[in-house]
């Protein structure tokens, strides 16, 4: 057999490849933020329904983690996010986004507050060269770490249970975007009420060294809930449920592109509770305000549409031939049994005026195409009170 | 500090000459006006200098020739005491054997030689006067557009499109051909046009000098063309080009205009160096000095460097990631030294009459010695064998020096700001090697000095607070100028924080002592920020 030169391996493993490689029978991967991770282990839907009624464990080491540490941290956070980050305290997590300049969205993420003038911020892309040139004139160091955590979300109505099962006593008691320390196997463990299928669930944190100990003690835990390893397919179906947005889906990162005039601000995905005026100067807040005064150009809504086609990319209509915009995610949710989709719509439209989704399905060699009238609906399309219940169900 | 009835309309932090002309054109408008100067002195780097007892000098620019007709006629310099001492000052490119090449009047714009030296071919003389005209058409059009406002980048105003429309049509209008010319040239390297055109060697190097004096260029380095351009685009009493000298040195240029804004009832204070732009929601409101003292204004206008105004008086808390890239990456990498001499009598130089050396004296035999003296400076070393451009302004003006003494002052070049290994233990290295170049043209030089003073492009920014010991705060390359001068998003001279502007030689159009910088300022800040 040829051995590749290292230079030839594109891709990176996680800590838990050894695990997941393993139990990845389709073969199905790809590549996220450079490390090679699973679309599909066995079966699309049945990772979906055990998200949706038991438990999943998804593998998120690749997700990019920056240490926000030194005296200026809380300001240079509150410099950088939309969002007053004064109110975000030890042992709290908070989503925010950030900005460019002419305030159009460059990421998402989420920020742990750690301690003191220590936060960590976790976000799809990777934004060093973006976050250094912020950090001009603040005491404050920001390093990438993302190699240097390993960890794995465990989401579903039984994750509390499995959990327990394992031995975290007390934990069902943490909050929503809280976390808290536990140790596993002489490491440190960082637990948080954090997820991105909209559901009861949490994310684990660990040095790699401990990573193949807690995937087999978690599996082992989940035994008896019905565990079972998510892949990025079925963990996608889970997000468009729950109306989160995705970077380079819902809106483009800021800082790759090359077409200004594509990007979205916060106001036009939806996110405008994210922007607080009153802080004190933050990154794109200049514009932020003009766009308050003159108006955003786009709104995201989620859309419910007729049939049960799922209405990917298609076109939205209104009345006979308007144009007003495109569809970012959709799908037919096998819980809330809806075709269901996000869409971007040019502002200002006319919610009552017959909206309608340009579907094209293909089947054996022949295009259908379904007019298919549709609503704008709250986006989150899955919401369930066990997600934001204390103490969690641990049934 | 306040003046009678409240705050202040402005206060301009810098009282180089930019901020002095933006201070009395405020000041005329009716504004109460306040500047707070570092130095114990005005000017910046538009001063003169005792640099030993009784020798004065203009202590950075030297030369009067860009100074513009607009502001020098609003601000009525003559009446506030400008005189010059000389307004048509020849050049005289020397040459190493003695055959030196002598201009009647500045050097493109009178090719009357004298017959003693180096004689041009008639080829090169029709050549040169084509040549002149046509680069004085394009300096021409520049003149014109150093009085204007820049359009914004990303034009999205009516108002900015016609900004755009108006270039576009200015340079239509030259016609066809000189349009397709400036298009071929604008962006072209200096010597290939002149080795195009010319061949005599001492005539071609006079004016590859002239094309990089003050820049980290070389000869044959691309954008060298718009150097010179953006050099014969100035005007001394409406002759293109002209070279003159104040009456006192530089400084008096900037006297003229401190009693101007005097008369405008602009408060001046020296010695008074600012810490930092006071900024309340979102608003530039004032000023703190290094005392504590906070004086508050309307407007804050700076005079500094857009680096210093931006990164260390405002702050980049203030502003956002994209517009504090921009502004870390401008580039100000000084690259000339300041030589001042006291002589106790007047040099001679061989081949050169008394009466000869009342004229700009350049060495740069040839654009390679130019172009070689270019050379370690890219590498962080300095010329060898440098080239200058040197004045004995004390022929012209008597205050100068004590009777029957003199003062020479000069430009020297390559002295990279950046100087491997630090200047502090090159200094005197390179003044070695600057009179052994002076003496191979004057041998009795050295004997005449008294005293001598060098500054390298760090004096420069230690002395006068010049980013980089840069001429114009910021290269005048093509990516640094016009609606990028000093970035985008501040080339209207508002700063992106509400109530601060720049006036400086950052600012569009650059450099030189030409005062619209501060001119345009003023007019923005008039309108309050406003696009034109
Ligand atoms: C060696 C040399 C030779 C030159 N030769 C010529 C020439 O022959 N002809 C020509 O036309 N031009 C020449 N120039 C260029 C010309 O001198 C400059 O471009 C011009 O003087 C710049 O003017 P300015 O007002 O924009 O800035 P400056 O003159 O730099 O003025 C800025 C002022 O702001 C002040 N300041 C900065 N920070 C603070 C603070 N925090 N608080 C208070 N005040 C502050 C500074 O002290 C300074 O006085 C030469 C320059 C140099 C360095």
């Amino acid at each position: 057999m040829i051995q590749p030169q290292p230079y030839e391996v594109q891709v990176l493993e996680t800590p838990f490849h050894s695990r997941t490689a393993e139990l990845c029978k389709t073969n199905e991967w790809s590549t996220w933020s450079g490390y090679t991770t699973p679309d599909v282990y066995t079966n699309m839907e049945l990772e979906y329904f055990a998200a949706r009624n038991t438990a999943t464990l998804f593998d998120i080491s690749p997700m990019t983690k920056y240490a926000i540490t030194g005296p200026d941290a809380g300001r240079y956070l509150d410099r950088l996010l939309t969002r007053d980050m004064a109110k975000v305290n030890p042992g709290r997590v908070a989503y925010g986004l950030w900005c460019n300049d002419a305030g159009m969205v460059i990421d998402d993420g989420t920020v742990f507050c750690l301690g003191e003038n220590d936060y960590r911020l976790c976000s799809q892309e990777r934004h060093l060269p973006w976050l250094l040139d912020s950090a001009i004139g603040y005491e404050v160091a920001i390093e990438d770490i993302t190699a240097g955590i390993a960890a794995v979300s465990l989401q579903g109505p039984t994750s509390c249970a499995v959990l327990k099962a394992m031995g975290f006593v007390g934990i069902e008691e943490l909050k929503p975007y809280a976390h808290a320390e536990f140790q596993l196997g002489g490491h440190p463990l960082m637990i948080s009420r954090t997820g991105f299928t909209g559901d009861l669930g949490y994310e684990l944190w660990i040095e790699p060294a401990g990573a193949g100990e807690l995937w087999d003690r978690l599996m082992e835990g989940g035994r008896l809930h019905g565990i079972r390893p998510l892949g990025s397919k079925a963990l996608d179906m889970t997000r468009i449920e729950a109306g989160f947005i995705q970077a380079g889906v819902e809106f483009f990162p800021g800082d790759l592109s090359t077409r200004p005039d594509r990007l979205r601000s916060p106001f036009e995905i939806g996110m405008g509770w994210l922007v607080d005026f009153e802080k004190g100067h933050f990154i794109g807040r200049r514009a932020l305000l003009r766009e308050k005064q003159t108006g955003s150009r786009h709104a995201l809504v989620g859309l419910d549409i007729a049939g049960n086609k799922p209405a990917h990319h298609s076109f939205i209509f209104q009345g006979r031939n308007k144009e007003v915009g495109i569809v970012t995610s959709a799908l037919w949710s096998p819980t809330c049994k809806r075709n269901i989709a996000l869409a971007s719509l040019r502002t200002p439209y006319d919610k009552a005026h017959g909206l309608w989704a340009d579907v094209y399905v293909h089947r054996e060699q022949k295009w259908e195409r379904i007019k298919a009238p549709c609503r704008v609906v709250d986006k989150q399309f899955f919401n369930p009170p066990r997600r934001w219940a204390t103490p969690a169900g641990d049934r | 500090m306040t003046p009678a009835g409240g705050a202040y309309d402005a206060v301009i932090i810098g009282g180089g000459h930019n901020g002095l002309v933006c201070a009395a054109m405020l000041g005329r408008s009716g504004k109460r006006v306040v500047i707070v100067e570092a130095a114990s002195k005005l000017g910046g780097a538009a001063t003169s200098g005792e640099f030993a007892p009784g020798f004065t000098v203009s202590s950075c620019a030297h030369i009067l020739n860009q100074l513009h007709p607009k502001v020098s006629r609003a601000l009525d310099l003559s009446r506030h005491g400008l005189k010059l001492s000389t307004a048509r000052m020849g050049t005289i490119a020397l040459a190493p054997g003695g055959r030196h090449l002598t201009f009647e009047g500045a050097l493109m714009v009178n090719e009357a030689v004298n017959g003693a030296g180096e004689v041009l071919s008639q080829r090169d003389l029709s050549s040169l006067s084509r040549l002149r005209r046509r680069l004085l058409r394009f300096a021409g059009l520049l003149h014109d557009f150093q009085a204007t406002v820049p359009p914004r980048l990303d034009a999205t105003s009516w108002r900015d499109g016609l900004g755009l429309a108006r270039l576009g049509w200015a340079v239509r209008r030259l016609g066809r051909d000189d349009m397709r010319e400036l298009l071929r040239i604008a962006g072209s390297n200096i010597a290939d046009v002149l080795n195009d055109e010319l061949d005599s060697d001492l005539l071609k190097g006079a004016i590859g000098l002239d094309a990089v004096l003050g820049t980290g260029l070389g000869p044959r380095s691309p954008n060298s063309v718009f150097t010179l351009l953006y050099r014969l685009s100035g005007r001394v009493g409406g002759v293109p080009g002209a070279l003159a000298l104040p009456e006192g040195g530089m400084g008096a240029v900037t006297d003229a205009m401190a009693a101007a804004a005097k008369a405008n009832r602009v408060d001046i204070r020296t010695a008074c160096p600012v810490k930092s732009i006071v900024v309340e929601e979102d608003r530039a409101v004032g000023v703190e000095l290094e005392s504590g003292e906070v004086i508050r204004a309307h407007a804050v206008v700076s005079n500094a460097d857009a680096k210093t105004t931006c990164l260390d008086l405002l702050g980049a808390r203030h502003l956002d990631t994209g517009f504090v890239r921009r502004v870390k990456g401008i580039r100000a990498r000084g690259t000339a030294a300041k030589l001042h001499l006291a002589l106790d009598g007047l040099p001679r130089f061989s081949g050169l009459e008394a009466r000869d050396l009342g004229r700009r004296l350049l060495i740069a035999p040839s654009l390679d010695y130019v172009e070689l003296a270019f050379n370690p400076c890219k590498y962080g070393e300095y010329s060898p064998a440098p080239a200058m451009e040197i004045t004995i302004p004390s022929i012209h003006d008597t205050s100068l020096a004590p009777p029957g003494k003199h003062v020479l002052s000069a430009v020297v070049q390559y002295a990279p700001y950046d100087l491997k290994g630090g200047w502090q233990a090159a200094k005197d290295g390179f003044m070695d090697r600057i009179m052994d170049i002076l003496s191979a043209y004057a041998p009795d030089l050295a004997d005449r000095v008294v005293a001598r003073e060098l500054l390298t492009p760090e004096d420069l920014e230690q002395r006068h607070r010049l980013p980089g010991g840069h001429w114009h705060h910021g290269e005048l390359a093509l990516d640094q100028l016009y609606m990028m001068r000093p970035v985008a998003g501040a080339a209207q001279y508002a700063a992106p924080v509400p109530g601060l502007y720049l006036c400086g030689a950052g600012s569009h159009p650059g450099g030189g002592v030409m005062g619209a910088a501060g001119m345009n300022a003023a007019a923005q800040v008039i309108k309050g920020g406003k696009q034109s």
